[in-house]
């Protein structure tokens, strides 16, 4: 992109974009990075308002609580120091004060980040690590010298990393990685830094600006989920249904290597969570065939979230695996090495990304790595579980389909549901279900862990717990229902939730089976029911109708004289955990 | 003697660079009469006269110029027919 270009975006109409404020605290001169994020912002719908310390004046603008920079209250704030000035204070230490550089450059750092913390709390800090100046004083021999340059900045790099790690609100930009693709040659202007003090050339500015603004876009939730991947020609060399599995190109035959590159990276990114689905024209059983056979593939079918071969549409293909991921289009990526599929997919679902593969496959993985496509924002053990769970999913509905009788599907599903008690173990997750479901959620009551824990031993309170699995795998806790007297003979359903991820499945024909049954056990002939409306729970606002309970001035009333349990699906275990309550002939 | 399309030439990227139609450069135009020709467009002058001319400047060149027509001087010296 051309700074140009980007300039050009300034122009444009900022209305109803998102607003972002960014402060800029750097000590060379930044505006022409200044403009070149708002222009590059412009591209991603965000309207980002730039404040721009004083020329090098990062420290006093972050020691002073009453400098513009917290008057400005930025969401983000973009600190860049520059070796090249680093270099000038380094020059002028004695050879002990050098020894240390590292240590205290990062003890300052850590001080301006502590006041930022302390003072603005809300605002996350994006720090400019230091590529390599080259100085070349020791040569290569800097690495055996503490007090050279190279191993003070390096030193300092891994701090800065490791101060990350420990620190939620502090981010690296990570222009080491950026120099590293593209070099100091393209990246600096020894003419522009000399006349205008610029450390980098202005072809440089767009290739910051969209690293920062990747930072930033994660941040704020924009990032890919999905990698959608043609077969032929693009994960392997050739075209299987032709060549046949023994010609395919991968490993060691022909320029297999660079698809076996570009395995290994998809590989690693479904590591880290990204999910990969496969879409492709093809007869399904051979597709298959070399995820199956083929002793240098890389990815397996396990490694495959959801696997489309078809001869249909590749859009249609792609939305089909959009409505069982149910993710946004704009959190997919597809890669196809066909221009025409590429195009197709563009022009039918424009918020797709689809980049413009090279021609050359050698070409693939430098030109996608320079993308920077799955920038993310945290990384969890969660996220290595992620492509298992997907593809659970998409073997349900691909199940579902075979079946035109729900009932049917869902007794195929083989599903257990198992009645917990509160207890330690169960408690976490109960609040935690407490606190995020918004819609199965009769009255949203948003009880504490502390709360919980009181109601647990409350004697007249009746708590259950449902945790659900099925043939493809397990759910955990996914419902969860507190009841409470109200008067004589009537049970009020205090809290009653379920998790969205098993909708429809009758789980909740099971919870009421279970609460009439305890109910009568106890001597109650009535359950109440209230729905209480919020922006995010009409999904429910039916639900005590649905359930066969019916509407009085006090609220929704079911009697348990004349209840007749529905039908489902789902084999119930777990009483015996129950004992302080006794179950009636339950299902 | 300078060549004839250079002044238009160079009177069209100002206008563009400084996002300006009406702008009319003269060989004795300096900083001075321009309001939008600042250190920060002059850096970009520099960069989209670079681009057009398919020269490069040195640092002293940027430095020195004062006027349109030092620019021109330099262009028509240092432009050459084939840039490889």
């Amino acid at each position: 992109m051309d700074f140009k270009l980007l300039k050009e975006n300034l122009k444009k109409d900022f209305t109803g974009l998102k607003k972002i404020k960014l402060a800029l605290l750097a000590d060379s001169a930044e505006q022409f990075l200044a403009i070149a994020l708002r222009g590059y912002g412009y591209s991603l719908s965000y309207d980002i308002e730039v404040y721009a310390a004083p020329f090098a004046q990062i420290e006093n603008e972050l020691f002073d609580t009453e400098s513009g920079f917290y008057e400005f209250k930025p969401d983000f704030a973009l600190i860049w120091y520059s070796p090249r000035k680093l270099l000038k204070q380094f020059c002028a230490l004695s050879d002990s004060e050098k020894s240390q550089y590292a240590k205290q450059k990062l003890l300052l750092i850590r001080k301006l980040c502590q006041n930022i913390n302390q003072y603005h709390p809300a605002c996350k800090i994006i720090f400019t690590n230091f590529p390599d100046l080259g100085q070349q004083i020791f040569g290569n021999y800097a690495s055996k010298v503490s007090i050279s340059f190279e191993y003070q900045l390096r030193k300092l790099n891994l701090e800065l990393m490791e101060l990350s790690q420990e620190t939620a609100n502090f981010y690296i930009h990570d222009l080491c990685a950026l120099q590293a693709r593209y070099g100091e040659k393209q990246l600096f202007d020894a003419r522009m830094y000399v006349v205008a003090d610029m450390v980098y050339g202005l072809e440089a500015m767009p290739l910051l600006a969209k690293n920062i603004l990747d930072i930033i876009a994660a941040q704020l939730g924009q990032f890919k989920k999905c990698l959608i991947l043609d077969l032929d020609n693009t994960l392997w060399g050739g075209i299987i249904g032709d060549d046949g599995i023994e010609k395919i190109e991968i490993g060691d035959l022909g320029i297999g290597k660079t698809f076996t590159d570009l395995q290994a990276w998809a590989k690693q990114l479904k590591e880290r969570g990204v999910i990969l689905a496969v879409c492709s024209q093809n007869a399904v059983e051979i597709a298959k065939i070399p995820f199956l056979q083929h002793p240098d593939m890389l990815l397996k079918l396990e490694d495959i979230a959801v696997f489309v071969a078809n001869w249909g549409s590749k859009a249609d293909n792609i939305k089909y695996i959009q409505e069982i991921l149910n993710i946004g289009f704009n959190s997919m990526v597809f890669l196809d090495d066909d221009p025409y599929q590429r195009n197709l997919v563009k022009t039918y679902l424009p918020e797709v990304c689809v980049p413009e593969l090279p021609k050359d496959p050698a070409d693939y993985l430098p030109y996608l790595t320079a993308l920077n496509l799955f920038e993310t924002a945290s990384y969890s053990e969660e996220d290595k579980q992620r492509n298992r769970y997907y593809q659970e999913e998409s073997s349900r509905t691909l199940l579902k389909e075979s079946f035109t009788n729900e009932l049917d599907y869902l007794q195929h599903l083989e599903m257990v549901a198992e009645i917990l008690p509160f207890n330690e173990f169960t408690l976490p997750r109960i609040e935690q279900l407490l606190q995020r479901s918004n819609q199965f959620n009769l009255r949203t009551i948003r009880y504490s862990l502390e709360e919980l824990r009181e109601i647990a031993q409350r004697e007249e309170m009746l708590t259950f717990a449902f945790s659900m699995k099925d043939k493809f795998g397990s759910y955990g806790i996914v419902s969860v229902a507190i009841l409470k007297p109200r008067r004589k003979n009537v049970l009020f359903i205090d809290t009653w939730l379920m998790s969205c991820r098993v909708l429809k499945r009758g789980l909740e024909d099971v919870v009421l089976d279970c609460m009439q049954s305890v109910a009568r056990n106890k001597n109650y002939d009535t359950l109440m029911g209230e729905y209480v409306p919020t922006s995010k729970n009409s999904l429910v606002k039916d639900h005590y109708r649905k359930m066969g309970f019916t509407q009085h001035e006090e609220g929704w009333l079911l009697s348990l004289k004349n209840y007749q349990p529905k039908a489902h699906a789902i084999k119930i275990t777990g009483r015996e955990n129950y004992a302080a309550l006794e179950f009636a002939a339950c299902n | 003697m300078l060549h004839s399309n250079l002044l238009p030439a160079i009177n069209q990227i100002f206008i563009d660079v400084l996002d300006d139609q009406d702008i009319v450069v003269q060989l004795e135009t300096t900083a001075q009469d321009i309001d939008a020709w600042d250190s920060l467009n002059h850096i970009q002058l520099v960069v989209a006269i670079e681009k057009h001319f398919k020269v490069k400047f040195s640092t002293s060149e940027i430095y020195a110029w004062k006027s349109v027509g030092d620019m021109c001087k330099t262009i028509q010296e240092r432009s050459p027919v084939h840039e490889s």
